[in-house]
């Protein structure tokens, strides 16, 4: 078999707030002793709700936020953070963060936005560099006219194709999407939804794809993981986690996923009149 | 004859860039004890739609209707005393984000009991008792306590609690919700939604659900407004929406839900545009 991709073994993150004279100082556990395997061309899901350690988790693994125990490894090689991260551990783990606003700098146009990595990583010259940011852009869907446009001239799914761009440039190992179709209208979402599969297809791209929304996560994803206050309750493949919930806090999320089917409306007007 | 009656309402706003109409030329009808769903995505006017009911607009809004009756009285037409007597009262809204309508610098107890206060002449013991019901009724069951905390020291979900306590506090007729759980995690969500639906059903209530979410529509409504732009697309009894749909735009709708994905693709809504990127019904 193959070397994962990403490995994770009793991974922690303690965060503590300073007490003051009337606090105790207090420690929060966002993480605790989570550890998983992550194959190439895969997609993980996390799913759990806000405040389970989703963001935490996402950023530990891209290596972002140093882990308070625990050790993660990439493409086979153990993170030995303390020594700090090199550059070229650091290109391999990407994130695209759920609010496309939030993550552009305003004042940079789209095409040097992509381009950037590859100068800050490469020894490409300005035409390859150029290149290759607009052979990004088309690939995500955007147009060339796009190219010399600033982030404020977008649409929120339209950032979010940029930001996907700009974190595919490096070729990264696998890429953390943390609630990337959650500030989106439907519409949308389903056309970033249909990109990150057709990315996934063509590049054998490896996802971690954190939702609160079981119906995406039921579309996207191979595996499961359900995080609840930091841990780790139910981890599975999609089928088995869909069709087989084993714990308690996982058939209360699907019992609170609103049903859209058409049995399901029925039955509720069904109680509904009988009421 | 329904209790609101709206025929024809249009809202432009005087922009920078001219006139830009957010709502064009929308019929709504709602009846005592229903719940009506107006559905669409972010923009197509939902929200301000319905301020224009509550007259919440602001100065650079115009409004226009053939018809906005509130059981038989017209909105439109009507003195400002008596509208004050109608809006907050028979009708109240829970607007968008809920942390943000509630005042952070007010404990809850005085924001609801100036609502009583206001609407209903009740003070000092009488409206702390009927708020510590109303929180009650809300499933708040410390309610004696939660008076003397502020917002922030609660979290979405129960702010949102409040925020339904204090717009049914004078028993209004009709409730609209403005996306009442879109902040909120699914376990939350669900028991905001029953809340809402079981209140409805057992003060007689009409409700007015406004929302983004499908899966919202389906767990609520018993009628659905579909709009797009300011357009009404469509309009059913819940269960012929989802079952036969006939406009376009809702077909495209239900089509982008993940859990309607056909083979390894979503449909989206440009692939049901005209080929002007108009939508036709
Ligand atoms: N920088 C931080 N400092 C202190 N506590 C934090 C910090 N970031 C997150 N937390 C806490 O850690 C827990 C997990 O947060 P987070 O990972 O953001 O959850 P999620 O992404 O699932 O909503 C929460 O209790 C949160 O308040
Ligand atoms: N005060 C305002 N001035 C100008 N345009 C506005 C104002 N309020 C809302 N709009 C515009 O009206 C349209 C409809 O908005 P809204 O009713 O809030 O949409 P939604 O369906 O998401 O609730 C949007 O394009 C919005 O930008
Ligand atoms: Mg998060
Ligand atoms: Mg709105």
């Amino acid at each position: 078999m193959s070397v994962p991709v990403l490995e994770v073994k009793n991974l922690r993150r303690d965060y503590v707030s300073s007490g003051g004279p009337f606090r105790p100082a207090k420690v929060v556990h966002a993480v605790k002793d989570v550890s998983f395997t992550l194959e190439k061309g895969k997609t993980l899901a996390v799913v759990g709700e806000s405040g389970c350690g989703k963001s935490t988790l996402a950023r530990m693994i891209t290596l972002i936020d140093q882990q308070t125990s625990g050790e993660i490894i990439v493409d086979g090689a153990t993170v030995e953070a303390r020594h700090g991260v090199s550059a070229a551990l650091r290109r391999k783990v990407q994130i695209v963060f759920q609010n496309p606003y939030g993550s552009l700098n305003p004042r940079q146009k789209i095409g040097s936005v992509l381009a950037e990595p590859l100068l800050l990583n490469t020894s490409m010259s300005p035409a390859e560099r150029r290149d290759k940011a607009m052979t990004m852009l088309l690939k995500v869907g955007l147009q060339e006219e796009h190219f010399n446009r600033y982030p404020h001239m977008f649409s929120g799914g339209q950032r979010q194709r940029i930001a996907i761009a700009r974190a595919l440039m490096l070729n990264p190992s696998f890429l953390v999407l943390d609630e990337p179709v959650s500030a989106l209208d439907l519409s949308v979402q389903a056309q970033i939804l249909n990109l990150l599969k057709d990315l996934q297809d063509e590049f054998g791209l490896t996802f971690v794809f954190i939702s609160h929304d079981l119906s995406v996560v039921r579309y996207i994803a191979d595996e499961v993981m359900v995080m609840y206050f930091g841990e780790v309750v139910e981890h599975g493949s999609r089928d088995a986690v869909f069709e087989d919930p084993q714990h308690d806090y996982t058939r209360t999320l699907f019992a609170a996923t609103p049903r859209t089917d058409i049995s399901s409306i029925k039955a509720r007007l069904a109680r509904k009149s009988a009421a | 004859m329904a209790m609101l009656e709206i025929k024809n309402l249009t809202v432009a706003f005087d922009t920078a860039a001219g006139l830009f109409k957010a709502v064009d030329g929308i019929d709504v009808s709602v009846d005592g004890r229903e719940v009506l769903a107006i559905v669409g995505e972010s923009g197509s006017g939902k929200s301000v739609a319905m301020l224009a009911v509550m007259g919440l607009l602001p100065a650079t809004a115009t409004v226009t209707a053939d018809v906005m009756n509130f059981e038989g009285k017209d909105l439109l037409a009507m003195p400002a005393n008596q509208k004050r007597a109608i809006i907050g009262k028979e009708i109240a809204m829970i607007f968008q984000e809920p942390i943000a309508s509630l005042n952070p610098c007010f404990t809850i107890g005085f924001q609801i009991e100036e609502v009583l206060n206001q609407h209903m002449g009740l003070r000092g013991n009488a409206a702390r008792q009927r708020a510590v019901e109303l929180l009650q009724m809300v499933g708040i069951t410390d309610g004696a306590e939660r008076l003397g905390a502020f917002p922030h020291q609660m979290s979405g979900g129960q702010c949102q609690r409040v925020m339904i306590a204090m717009a049914i506090a004078c028993d209004p007729k009709l409730l609209i919700a403005d996306e009442p759980t879109t902040a909120l995690d699914v376990t939350i969500q669900k028991q905001i939604l029953d809340l809402l639906v079981s209140l409805q059903d057992r003060y007689g209530m009409a409700l007015i659900m406004i929302t983004h979410d499908m899966g919202v529509v389906a767990e609520t409504a018993d009628r659905v407004i579909v709009q797009y732009k300011g357009n009404k697309m469509e309009e059913a009894d819940v269960l012929s929406l989802f079952e036969n749909p006939q406009s376009n735009y809702t077909r495209a709708l239900l089509s982008a839900l993940p859990e309607n994905a056909v083979g390894d693709r979503l449909p989206t809504v440009a692939d049901f545009e005209d080929t002007d990127g108009g939508m036709s019904r």
